[in-house]
């Protein structure tokens, strides 16, 4: 207990001084999530919405391996890249290996299942007749798809939610490929893991409120632009 | 002046079934065409058809004055009213304004007739209400000031009022006929709903299992259909096959059942017909009555089999060597102490009966 007392202390102290290390572990996480959310959006929208509104013959599959993706063990994930930018594996002449930019591939990977899943859901929730109904305004095919985000614009932000939850929380797969190297991919998660090891307790518990406060505040951010005008 | 849309050799299939064979079809400019028939009749996908979100398997849809249009532009000379209002979220003004933002018209222009449309249907007090706020008959008017304000050539309504109660209903048939006659809108209008089919079409297409029955004047289709299944759809409950024995200066004796049938009609003897009698034509008497008073030339002795009451009418099962439906007010069945057994005189008149050629099935 009185670990975690003196920990919330000197936590305290850490963010109020503005330690360096803290900053640039901090703002690197939310560079690095950021970005694989994004990328993330722009393959699960269209591909969800693909998937939603298309028929063809292994749609089924297709839908079944996104949902499978949305339960991707991040370990996995990570255990996948960093066969695939080894050194000497098929993308090793790339050297992404312990990149922040391998951190992000691996990110993109674990999350764009949850765009695309959760798009898919969001959009066959919607009545299938309002496709007709828009058509029947004159919508053109994208101006229908627009109309159709729109529409379940709540459930679309869940999903921006959901994808950025599962990244900015991710451990497992951003040691695996970034190594957690000082000052070039050490990022919140990792940085909690090894402080923890060293029983440097005050300063996993600092970079923790951390964590917690900014996946607070990008949930409030994108919460409130939900629930505007509900 | 050339229809305002045709419909050529038009098939359409969901795999190997067919779901609507139209020879030809054609909408005039300035009429309410109603189309009618039972469910799986095709009106559904004729109108899926006609809107463009449909591919036939064989056959053309065009407008007679753009023939050759791109599948949006297509699109955007008709605009579409359903059963369900399928409103977007956001406010009834945004709404009747969507189909006018999709084809990039001007903001004040958008403004001009999505006033004008709101104040036609009676709804302008609810321009910034959500719409998911609105009632059914509500949300259907702003789904037809949407349609409306498009000011599209020709628009198409699928059952627009069947999920609406009674005098919601009325309500929205009457305002609808009368922006119908003061814009001479174009419009074909699904329904299963005969009588709402009588109230605003000028035109009727009456279609049974894809295929199209009869296209005529409400008034023709509802006197003189054309073929049996048409004239069950317009409330003819006898339909009986016979055949016509004698022709006497217009006046068609008929053979059916071991009964000869008196009918004004012009067709030649050995000719197959079905009588066509509507059950209000037929007039009862008890046995013991004197029916000279009557001009009317059939006359048929038979047995009450069921009585069941409708509202101020009671309908009456009969049984004369073939089963026939009569209707009688409440008082009338009272007075002649109408019961299950007893024997009666139906009676006619020879106008009263329509005939159908046998060999009218399934064409116009």
């Amino acid at each position: 207990m009185q670990n975690l007392i003196d920990g919330i202390v000197r936590a305290i102290q850490l963010l109020l001084q503005g330690d360096p290390e803290v900053v640039r572990i901090t703002l690197l996480s939310l560079e690095v999530s950021g970005i694989a959310t994004v990328i993330s959006i722009l393959i699960g929208l269209p591909l969800g919405t693909f998937l939603a509104l298309v028929q063809f013959r292994s749609r089924q599959f297709w839908i079944s391996l996104i949902n499978t993706g949305m339960a991707l063990p991040p370990v996995v994930v990570g255990l996948v890249v960093s066969i695939f930018l080894w050194r000497s594996g098929p993308l090793g002449s790339l050297n992404l290996i312990y990149t922040p930019a391998a951190i992000v591939i691996a990110q993109v990977l674990i999350s764009f299942p949850l765009a695309a899943g959760l798009t898919i859901s969001s959009l066959q929730q919607l009545d299938p007749r309002l496709r007709v109904q828009l058509l029947g305004l004159g919508a053109s095919k994208a101006q229908m798809i627009l109309s159709l985000w729109k529409e379940a614009r709540l459930a679309l932000v869940a999903a921006l939610i959901a994808a950025f939850g599962s990244v900015i929380s991710e451990v497992g797969a951003s040691m695996m490929v970034g190594g957690n190297l000082k000052g070039s991919t050490r990022v919140l998660t990792t940085a909690i893991v090894l402080e923890t090891s060293r029983g440097e307790f005050a300063s996993a518990i600092a970079l923790s409120i951390i964590l917690l406060g900014l996946a607070f505040l990008v949930n409030f951010a994108l919460t409130t632009l939900q629930q505007r005008r509900k | 002046m050339p229809p305002l849309l045709m419909i050529n050799d038009l098939l359409v299939k969901a795999g190997e079934t067919v779901l609507l064979d139209l020879p030809e079809l054609t909408v005039e400019r300035n009429e309410v065409l109603v189309v009618v028939g039972p469910n799986g009749a095709g009106k559904s996908t004729l109108l899926q058809v006609a809107a463009g979100l449909k591919k036939p398997a064989r056959g053309l849809v065009k407008f007679s004055s753009h023939p050759d249009l791109s599948e949006l532009a297509y699109r955007r000379r008709i605009s579409t009213v359903y059963q369900s209002p399928l409103l977007l979220s956001g406010s009834v003004e945004s709404n009747i304004a969507s189909g006018l933002k999709f084809r990039g018209i001007k903001e004040p222009e958008i403004r001009r007739r999505v006033d004008f449309w709101m104040d036609q249907l009676h709804i302008s007090h609810l321009a910034k209400r959500r719409s998911n706020s609105l009632s059914g008959g509500e949300a259907q008017r702003v789904s037809l000031a949407r349609a409306f304000c498009l000011e599209t050539e020709l628009i198409l309504m699928d059952e627009p009022f069947s999920a609406l109660d009674t005098p919601t209903q009325q309500e929205l048939l009457r305002d609808l006929r009368e922006i119908f006659t003061r814009t001479n809108q174009t419009c074909i209008y699904v329904t299963h709903d005969l009588e709402e089919g009588l109230a605003i079409g000028d035109r009727v297409a009456v279609l049974f299992k894809g295929q199209l029955h009869q296209l005529d004047s409400v008034a023709q289709v509802f006197s003189h259909p054309n073929t049996p299944e048409v004239a069950a759809f317009v409330g003819v409950e006898n339909i009986i096959p016979g055949k016509v024995e004698k022709q006497l200066k217009d006046l068609a004796q008929v053979r059916a059942s071991g009964w000869l049938f008196d009918v004004v009609s012009d067709l030649a003897p050995g000719t197959a017909v079905f009588i066509c009698l509507r059950p209000e034509d037929i007039t009862l008497y008890n046995i013991s009555e004197e029916v000279k008073a009557s001009s009317a030339r059939n006359r048929l002795n038979c047995k009450i089999t069921q009585l069941i009451q409708q509202g101020p009418l009671t309908r009456i099962y009969l049984e004369a060597g073939f089963s026939l439906t009569a209707l009688v007010t409440r008082p009338s069945a009272r007075e002649m102490d109408l019961q299950v057994g007893k024997e009666v005189i139906a009676v006619f008149k020879s106008t009263a009966i329509h005939l159908i050629e046998s060999s009218n099935k399934g064409r116009p």
